[in-house]
């Protein structure tokens, strides 16, 4: 019969019309139940997969839940542990990018020399594709996506254009953005470290017994011998040590009444935070 | 090719021709990849209709070139021809594999047109004279199509330098360890270089509009006491329910359309050059924003294809995990696209936003698995790039298990039996499966004619040998029908979906071999998949470098339009939009 077709979609359109009228009727509404409520009217939203219908997210004063493989736009990674930045100026991520957006100043030392560090690192964050390849083929860990995307600016030279201080991040952060993937990370470069360190002391013994054996013949041979010298392995952690301090005294921001200094420290402070609440809607989407 | 003569006999009897032909066939190239027949150029027309009539070849598939200037590989060392037509023919009615044909021309050399044979060549024909400036004899429309008229070169030359130009191939040496990067603001060439092709004038330029001139305007002579007259009009750039920024060159008489003509490029960005830059696998993230709703499967094909030319192997859990991942955004791209026929019916939003509401579900997955909604970028070489997360599986189960199917029900109560649907539907934009084959149309618009033709199973690629599904078709050819069949297809999707999810074995996800480093043996390739929209296939050139010499997409929108016009003539403005709405665009793969 003619209309029954027309009918009968109606009446989808009204299941759906009632359906919606009733939970917005509910003082808490479907969308809001296991939500993160942050204050302030504002909340981290995520839509159970069986849950009917479609949740409208009131944004910007609601957000998704992202999952944790989301990528942005890259950031460095700053070891807080070691304190010293991962990246090691080896250029791979800036090789891999596709649209070439990754550009890098190895730094060299007194001589001219390169070393493994870098002066500048910089991201145009307008181009950048958030493919995430730098990602993938960074062989230290140091470059990982960011959850940041909120990042409107009125000029995008320079204003997109990341430099490393605005790129940097502490690992803290990071393991809040990506706690499986962090965790998997850590196993992994810890074994790695052990290995490392295990064959290094094989090499410091052996170097010691060369060197037990030489003084003790230098000592043969003349009494009269200088102050002791220190084994290779000893000079190598007292090396580390320094290196370890300047770069505390770096990431402190050197002088202290220093404007950048206050800044980056802010800058700190702000990224805390936010992994702190990342790690809440963590805790949230685990069904904590 | 010395001893070409020598060798004609053995490959025109490959080929399946007579002796008669014999002559017309130099020899076949690239042995180790896949290899093609290089035809002399006088006689391409004969071969092409002989191979149409007495073989079946009956759908052009791929026409492209490619310009060997510099070349650094073997296999062309002696060959003096710079440029190189390329012709992929499949046989819709046995299935199978290509038969690939070359035809080498000097610079600034004309060859015969394939259009009098398969008319699908047409836009395909119209880009290489764009990218190329090889032209075509006896093509009924040959202007550009991509750029404008004022556009100096031939961009897909290898000699031809984009603005901002930097160096053949990436890595650019700039970006480490010097980092001395200079800003493209710094450098804003515009308006101090424009150039225009000599003897062009840009005061005195006026577009050409008359598709169909007024003298070809049918007269009126009944004696009515109301005359009208035919008039041009430009539906677009724009509107034409926003698929895109695309314009619809029509002349029409009252409401009725007498001629119409697809204008593009709008969107055209030179995806193929930038390809050429790239290394092999920097273009993985550049596919997603071809058909931007269906990233997954154009991951998949690309991939497909350099792992034919570079034979790479693929674990078999990532083998599952692909067929899942293109068939979830197969549904996607279905109800977005059913959607979006209603929305261009005039059904404003409601069953759009209905018919789009899993997608959101789709998408939160494809976001959990690859980080990105749209911009998946989740294939690799040899696999995928990375594992399901914890809880995945059990969510895509539930989708397709129970909230798909439900949906899908759901959508088809709400619209298939509507009444204004059909009366909108049926009989418009009508065009036999016959014209839609020989104009080079795939994917569900055939399928929608009767014609049960499908690569999943014609030409089976990844494991789809292994599922139990059907090829839906509808017998009508018409809007109705293409509305119905993306619903059928989605259906037929969730059962490849239930399948796969339940079968898939445990394991490696991602086999070696495919970093960033890679160099694909010097050969060429065609390789395709069923894409949502149709066939999509990349034709890739090898010289044994870390780039590709010859990356090419045969996109499914952009040749599906070779129809648009056919299929409007004689219908009304509104029933246009429809008939545009139904072949299913992106503009993203349109312009490339
Ligand atoms: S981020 Fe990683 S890949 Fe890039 S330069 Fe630093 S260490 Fe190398
Ligand atoms: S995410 Fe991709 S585009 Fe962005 S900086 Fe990394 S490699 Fe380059």
């Amino acid at each position: 019969m003619f209309g029954t077709g027309l009918l009968k979609g109606l009446g989808v359109t009204l299941k759906h019309a009632l359906d919606t009228f009733e939970d917005d009727r509910e003082s808490v509404p479907d969308r809001y139940k296991g939500s993160l409520e942050l204050g302030n009217n504002r909340r981290i939203i995520q839509q159970p997969i069986d849950q009917e219908g479609l949740l409208t997210i009131q944004y910007p004063e609601e957000k998704r839940l992202l999952p944790e493989r989301f990528r942005y736009i890259p950031m460095l990674i700053w070891d807080s542990e070691k304190h010293e930045d991962r990246c090691t100026a080896c250029g791979i991520c800036a090789k891999v990018c596709p649209p070439q957006c990754i550009w890098i100043v190895r730094d060299s030392d007194e001589n001219g020399k390169p070393v493994t560090r870098c002066s500048e690192f910089y991201i145009d964050a307008a181009v950048c594709m958030s493919c995430s390849f730098c990602v993938e083929f960074c062989p230290f860990d140091a470059i990982k996506m960011n959850h940041d995307y909120e990042l409107a600016v009125y000029d995008r030279n320079p204003q997109l254009v990341y430099d490393m201080e605005e790129l940097t991040v502490p690992l803290e952060y990071y393991a809040a953005l990506w706690p499986t993937q962090y965790e998997e990370e850590q196993a992994r470069r810890k074994e790695e470290e052990e290995q490392k360190r295990k064959q290094e002391e094989e090499k410091a013994a052996k170097a010691a017994a060369r060197a037990a054996a030489k003084s003790a013949a230098a000592a043969d041979e003349s009494a009269t011998a200088a102050k002791p010298k220190r084994s290779a392995a000893e000079l190598q952690a007292l090396a580390k040590e320094r290196a370890a301090q300047r770069q505390a005294q770096a990431a402190d921001g050197g002088s202290s009444d220093d404007d950048a200094a206050t800044a980056k420290r802010a800058r700190m402070e702000e990224l805390k935070r936010k992994a702190q609440e990342r790690a809440r809607q963590r805790k949230l989407d685990a069904g904590e | 090719m010395t001893e070409a003569t020598a060798v004609a006999e053995a490959p025109a009897n490959d080929l399946g021709l007579e002796q008669d032909l014999a002559d017309a066939v130099l020899g076949t190239w690239a042995e180790d990849t896949e290899p093609a027949f290089v035809i002399a150029p006088d006689r391409i027309l004969d071969v092409l209709t002989r191979l149409r009539d007495a073989s079946g070849y009956d759908f052009l598939s791929n026409l492209t070139c490619v310009d060997y200037q510099g070349y650094g590989g073997k296999l062309r060392a002696d060959i003096d021809d710079r440029l190189e037509i390329v012709y992929n023919l499949y046989s819709t009615s046995r299935g199978g594999g290509s038969i690939a044909l070359h035809v080498r021309v000097p610079e600034d050399d004309t060859i015969p047109s394939a259009t009098s044979v398969y008319p699908g060549a047409n836009l395909q024909e119209r880009e290489v004279y764009d990218l190329y400036g090889v032209k075509f004899d006896g093509h009924p429309n040959l202007r550009r199509i991509l750029l404008w008229d004022g556009f100096n070169g031939h961009p897909m030359r290898k000699d031809w330098h984009e603005a901002y130009y930097e160096e053949d191939a990436k890595p650019f040496r700039s970006r480490h360890p010097q980092g001395e990067y200079a800003f493209q603001e710094d450098k804003l060439p515009w308006a101090k270089n424009t150039t225009y092709p000599a003897g062009w004038d840009p005061d005195s330029w006026e577009q050409a509009v008359a598709y169909v001139p007024v003298s070809q305007a049918p007269q009126h002579d009944d004696g009515a006491h109301l005359d009208t007259e035919s008039i041009v009009v430009n539906l677009g750039p724009h509107h034409p329910s926003t698929h895109g920024v695309f314009r619809m060159l029509t002349r029409v008489e009252g409401e009725t359309i007498l001629a119409l003509e697809p204008e593009m490029g709008y969107l055209h960005r030179n995806h193929e050059k930038i390809g050429e830059r790239n290394t092999w696998l920097m273009n993985m993230p550049f596919t997603d924003r071809l058909d931007y709703l269906n990233s997954m499967s154009n991951n998949w094909s690309y991939a497909l294809a350099v792992e034919k030319l570079a034979g790479i192997e693929v674990p078999e859990r990532a083998e599952y995990l692909r067929v899942i991942m293109a068939e979830f955004t197969r549904i996607v791209n279905h109800t977005w696209s059913i959607g979006f026929i209603l929305n261009d019916l005039g059904a404003l939003q409601t069953p759009a936003l209905y018919a789009i509401e899993e997608r959101e579900m789709i998408l939160d997955l494809f976001e959990a698995v690859s980080g990105a909604r749209m911009m998946c970028n989740y294939m690799r070489f040899g696999g995928v790039v990375r594992d399901l997360p914890e809880g995945w599986h059990g969510q895509a189960a539930y989708l397709a298990n129970e909230r798909l199917p439900r949906a899908l029900d759901e959508l088809d109560r709400m619209l298939t039996e509507n009444e204004i649907l059909r009366a909108r539907g049926r009989g418009v934009g009508y065009l036999s499966v016959e014209d839609l084959i020989s104009l080079s149309v795939s994917g569900p618009m055939i399928r929608a004619g009767g014609l049960a033709y499908d690569i999943r199973k014609a030409e089976p690629y990844g494991i789809y040998d292994r599922f139990d599904f059907d090829i839906p078709t509808l017998p009508n050819s018409d809007i109705y029908d293409r509305y119905y069949i993306r619903m059928l297809e989605a259906k037929e999707s969730v059962r490849i979906l239930q399948q796969a999810l339940r079968d898939m074995p445990e394991g490696e996800t991602l086999g070696g071999r495919g970093g960033y480093t890679l160099r694909a043996p010097e050969g060429q390739v065609y390789s395709r998949i069923e894409a949502p929209k149709g066939e999509l296939g990349f034709y890739l050139a090898s010289d044994g470098k870390t780039q590709p010499w010859r990356y090419h997409v045969r996109s499914p929108s952009y040749i599906n339009l070779n129809a648009l016009g056919p299929m409007s003539v004689g219908y009304k403005v509104a029933d246009a939009i429809v008939i545009l709405g139904a072949i299913d665009i992106v503009l993203g793969e349109v312009d490339r």
